[in-house]
């Protein structure tokens, strides 16, 4: 294809072609007047890949706005590759969680590998070396073969990434419910650490400076990604597959360290990931940021495939590549740092003070826009928002507590629901190891890797319980980012800082918008009052299949310090003899509990309820008796209730069980998905010291070495009675089963 | 003693090695690019695990063609210790300095866990701080660890006690009589899938990793001693 092929500025406002490049026809007039005359093709494409959700944040910018973004450790907001925190000793984390979900949806190997390739891009072109991997992801109930497929190739793409370029994944989280069905989120988070002076910035500045591309070739693959991500994926129409990007984790290993040892270079100025919109994003974003403009020759971009036009090499999403700014005059320099790796380094343009993107090709000027124009100043929307029906006639219903017939059944039912079930089979296919720094790896509340040289931990997690979103989005918002601090200090950690990953339907449903802004009015309050700002984030609209949006999952990516290792506290029973403290009390809270899915096939009536001053006064008891060496495990209450916490903490402590009584109603005492809970178990020595520090706790029963579970009621009469055995196995084998049972 | 860590294009967890060495066993340890190598200069050779050249072709086919192999060959053949650990083993395997080959796991997925292992033979200069029959545990993390030799070459391990690890209750990824690392003829070249430099620190999640670098260590110094 040559250019001579594209159709004409004229052709395309008369033919109304930018509306298949997903621009609006606002949209287009807007652009016609910033630049004042008609775009070309290439141009028009720049603007509809910039102007779309994934690049500009068009419909999301004004609830972004509303996250509560600064603190004192917090050294990089929202707007870089990821964000930055303090955690003394002159070191810093850097972190982001994003999503990969059209391209997963449609080729999940690929997708998913790609997903984990990006955002390690994202943490590196900080200038930090990734550390940890976690993920969060959702899929349909394993019921249907597609779900299944997505499930499974989902899985082995994301881990084969990090396990070749060799980062550890430490935790995550996989829900399964058919609101995504066909429709899989997969998100990926990776964590960085950096000494504060390689702190590096996405910048194009001072006029004259070399423009240079790094990495792989440009190839026609993923193109115009950002706009097909920011679009519904049909999945009956396979005739409009879009070309998807592939990912190499040998060559991003190879990028990885090369970028590593630029950034300790003081040639370099400013250096991005070419991520969604490849050069184009990086070189505008990068142009406005800095205030500067930068001036390309494309005949110099390294390409894979023959004949390339400026629309394909513009728009292209191949991966492991990155655009870099040096001084002039040390081009050589790096060239040469880059050879060693076997990879190309070419100055492809300069930096100009006209703020221009203006773009060469044979001779040619093929694009000549202002760099803010693309970025800075893409349109914001205010979309309409509006309370859907079934909210009110939900917040109208009644708590009302399922009956079940048998409580130990019941409770075997809900270990084997691939939600709460183990997920050994996922993380056995992650290297949870490499690098040698992995204190706590995945199965407990969250993953800890040591900082080397230190006494200190990083802990880290992802979280997201979007069935009491989708029936009350804001107190929905606030159990998911309370859940993710929970899970830190249950580790032993002091939560620091989150980045968020808002998965929704189409923000052009009132009804989806008003989920949006009420789940970010819930997140906000939530990290404001536990002391975690958002550092960073992303945002992924229109996850829907047939007109049908997934339930909204605002995922929230946590990192917390552990400020001496002794303090790592995990989820299983230690030894026979400790006490079992619950902490918080116990309500008849159903709405979009596991077991109401379980047992009606649906959910409904009000989310759990939480105050958030409590929860962060919890938080802040238990942490303080862990860091006072009082608590020898600690897990929170999820999914499933106290019956699923208690077996969780037998799971794995050999030859251990637990004898307990509780109070009140039998199925809201086991099951009910209460907020604010946890259950620790203490010596008996310590037992004194332990109450005094958290005043909600509350023993109710002693660690055994029966390799039994005995539940009691008040009157001493069994409620549950097995062996640790025949819950874990029934919990163990539910997911392999679930994959091969079906056949 | 002085120790190289071998590096190629993709061997990720070099550092693991280099930090085992350094800062636990606390010996003299270098890592080497494979292109930058002069090993004369040194007592022990190490190659990491990750995944050379991207594990393309095959895991460890396109590190046999690396300039750095022939020098390899040579320092083996010297009789100076060589170890491989997983992706290592695997490129001691495709350089012809150990039997065998690897096929992907039974399971068809990469998969990484704890291995319970049984020391077969701790007369070797790689296990003798070791007692034969002990069992330790080891991570593991690979996608080919299923290692396969014909029965020949079985018979001929067994006989000149060159299965040095066994996996206890067997191997799930379809390693042939349960192998987990086996020895050249000469006894100095080990390769073996677990990651003995994953476990040298309480606080990462073991140290029965540690006798064998310790092993090394010790018969690499009286070597010296007794040569001096």
């Amino acid at each position: 294809m040559s250019a001579k092929h594209e159709p004409t500025a004229q052709q395309i406002k008369e033919e109304k072609l930018y509306l298949q490049l997903g621009m609006t026809e606002e949209e287009y007039e807007r652009a016609c007047s910033m630049i004042g005359r008609l775009p070309n093709y290439t141009e028009t494409g720049l603007f509809s890949a910039m102007w779309s959700e994934h690049c500009s944040y068009k419909s999301s910018k004004p609830i972004l706005r509303k996250f509560p973004t600064e603190g004192t450790r917090v050294l990089q907001g929202p707007g870089e590759g990821a964000g930055i925190v303090d955690i003394g000793d002159n070191q810093a984390v850097v972190f982001k969680l994003e999503s990969h979900n059209s391209p997963s949806a449609i080729e999940p190997f690929i997708g998913a590998a790609t997903g984990a390739g990006g955002i390690i891009r994202d943490v590196f072109s900080m200038g930090a070396r990734p550390v940890a991997l976690v993920n969060s992801m959702r899929f349909g109930d394993l019921t249907d073969a597609r779900d299944r497929y997505l499930f499974e190739e989902a899985v082995a793409g994301i881990a084969s990434y990090g396990n070749i370029i060799g980062i550890p994944t430490i935790a995550g989280e996989v829900q399964f419910d058919n609101s995504y069905s066909k429709r899989p989120l997969v998100n990926a988070m990776a964590v960085g650490l950096l000494n504060h002076e390689d702190i590096q910035k996405g910048v194009a500045s001072g006029a004259g400076n070399t423009v240079m591309y790094v990495g792989a070739k440009t190839g026609r693959d993923g193109i115009n990604g950002a706009t097909m991500s920011s679009a519904e994926v049909k999945v009956e129409e396979k005739a409009e597959l879009p070309v998807m990007q592939a990912g190499d984790p040998y060559l991003e290993k190879l990028l990885m360290e090369a970028c590593l040892e630029l950034v300790k270079s003081d040639a370099l100025i400013g250096i991005q990931d070419m991520g969604a919109a490849g050069l184009t994003s990086s070189s505008a974003e990068m142009a406005s940021k800095a205030g500067y403009g930068v001036e390309m020759n494309l005949d110099l971009v390294p390409q894979r495939e023959e004949g390339m036009t400026p629309y394909e090499m513009m728009l292209s999403e191949s991966q492991e590549r990155m655009l870099v700014v040096v001084k002039q005059g040390r081009e050589q320099e790096i060239i040469d740092l880059f050879t060693k790796y076997g990879l190309e380094a070419v100055a492809i343009g300069k930096v100009t003070d006209d703020k221009m993107l203006r773009l060469f090709h044979k001779g040619e000027v093929v694009t000549e826009v202002s760099a803010d124009a693309l970025a800075e100043d893409a349109p914001v929307y205010h979309k309409k928002s509006e309370e859907p029906a079934y909210f009110k006639e939900y917040q109208k219903m009644e708590d009302d507590e399922p009956s079940v017939e048998s409580l130990k059944e019941t409770l075997i039912a809900l270990l084997q629901r691939p939600t709460i079930a183990s997920k050994e089979w996922v993380y056995n296919q992650f290297d949870t190891q490499a690098r040698t720094n992995t204190v706590v790896a995945p199965g407990s509340s969250s993953g800890v890797i040591r900082v080397r040289g230190t006494n200190k931990g990083l802990a880290m997690t992802a979280d997201c319980n979007s069935r009491y979103i989708y029936l009350d989005p804001e107190m929905g918002g606030k159990i998911a980012v309370a859940e993710a601090a929970r899970n830190l200090v249950c580790s032993g950690a002091e939560p620091i800082a989150a980045t968020d990953c808002l998965n929704f339907g189409s923000p052009d449903k009132p009804e989806v918008f008003w989920q949006i802004e009420k789940s970010a009015d819930g997140i906000s309050e939530a990290c404001r009052t536990l002391n975690a700002p958002i550092i960073g984030g992303n945002v992924s609209m229109s996850n829907e299949v047939n007109g049908v949006p997934v339930y909204p999952t605002p995922t929230i990516g946590m990192v917390g310090i552990v400020h001496n290792l002794v303090d790592v506290t995990t989820t299983v029973f230690k030894q026979a003899g400790d006490q079992i403290y619950l902490i918080g009390e116990t309500a008849t809270e159903f709405g979009g509990s596991e077991l109401q899915q379980m047992l009606d096939g649906t959910i409904s009536g009000k989310a759990p309820a939480i105050d958030l001053e409590v929860e962060a006064r919890r938080q802040q008891e238990l942490l303080s008796a862990i860091q006072g060496g009082l608590v020898q495990s600690a897990t929170d209450l999820s999914e499933g209730g106290l019956a699923i916490a208690l077996c969780e903490k037998a799971f794995g402590a050999e030859g251990l069980g637990a004898d307990v009584k509780v109070t009140g109603s039998a199925v809201s005492a086991l099951f009910s998905e209460t907020q604010s809970r946890f259950l620790v178990t203490v010596k008996a020595e310590n037992t004194k010291a332990f109450e005094k520090e958290v005043a909600s706790a509350v023993t109710i029963g002693v660690v055994t070495d029966t390799g039994k579970i005995v539940i009691k009621d008040e009157a001493g009469d069994s409620l549950i009675d097995g062996t640790v055995e025949e819950f874990q196995s029934a919990w163990k084998g539910a997911i392999p089963c679930l994959l091969n049972c079906e056949g | 003693m002085k120790f190289a860590v071998l590096t190629f294009p993709g061997s990720s967890c070099d550092l693991d090695m280099f930090h085992a060495i350094n800062d636990i066993v606390k010996a003299d340890v270098e890592c080497l690019w494979h292109t930058e190598v002069d090993l004369s200069l040194f007592d022990a050779v190490l190659i990491p695990t990750g995944a050379a050249y991207g594990d393309y072709l095959r895991p460890g086919a396109l590190a046999k063609s690396s300039s750095v192999i022939s020098q390899l060959q040579e320092f083996a053949a010297s009789g100076k210790p060589v170890l491989g650990v997983g992706n290592g083993f695997q490129i001691l395997v495709e350089a012809g300095l150990l039997p065998g080959a690897f096929l992907m796991n039974t399971s068809l997925k990469f998969r990484s866990g704890q291995a319970k292992l049984s020391v077969q033979n701790a007369e070797t200069i790689f296990t003798s701080e070791y007692e034969t029959g002990q069992e330790i545990t080891l991570p593991f993390a690979h996608a080919y660890g299923n290692y396969y030799v014909d029965a020949e070459t079985l018979a001929q391990l067994k006989d000149n006690k060159r299965i040095v690890f066994t996996y206890v209750d067997g191997n799930e990824d379809g390693s042939t009589d349960a192998i987990a690392g086996v020895l050249n003829e000469q006894g100095n070249v080990l390769g073996m899938m677990p990651l003995p430099e994953r476990a040298v620190e309480a606080i990462i999640g073991g140290t029965d990793g540690l006798p064998l670098f310790q092993s090394i260590l010790k018969n690499g110094s009286e070597q010296h001693v007794s040569q001096a």
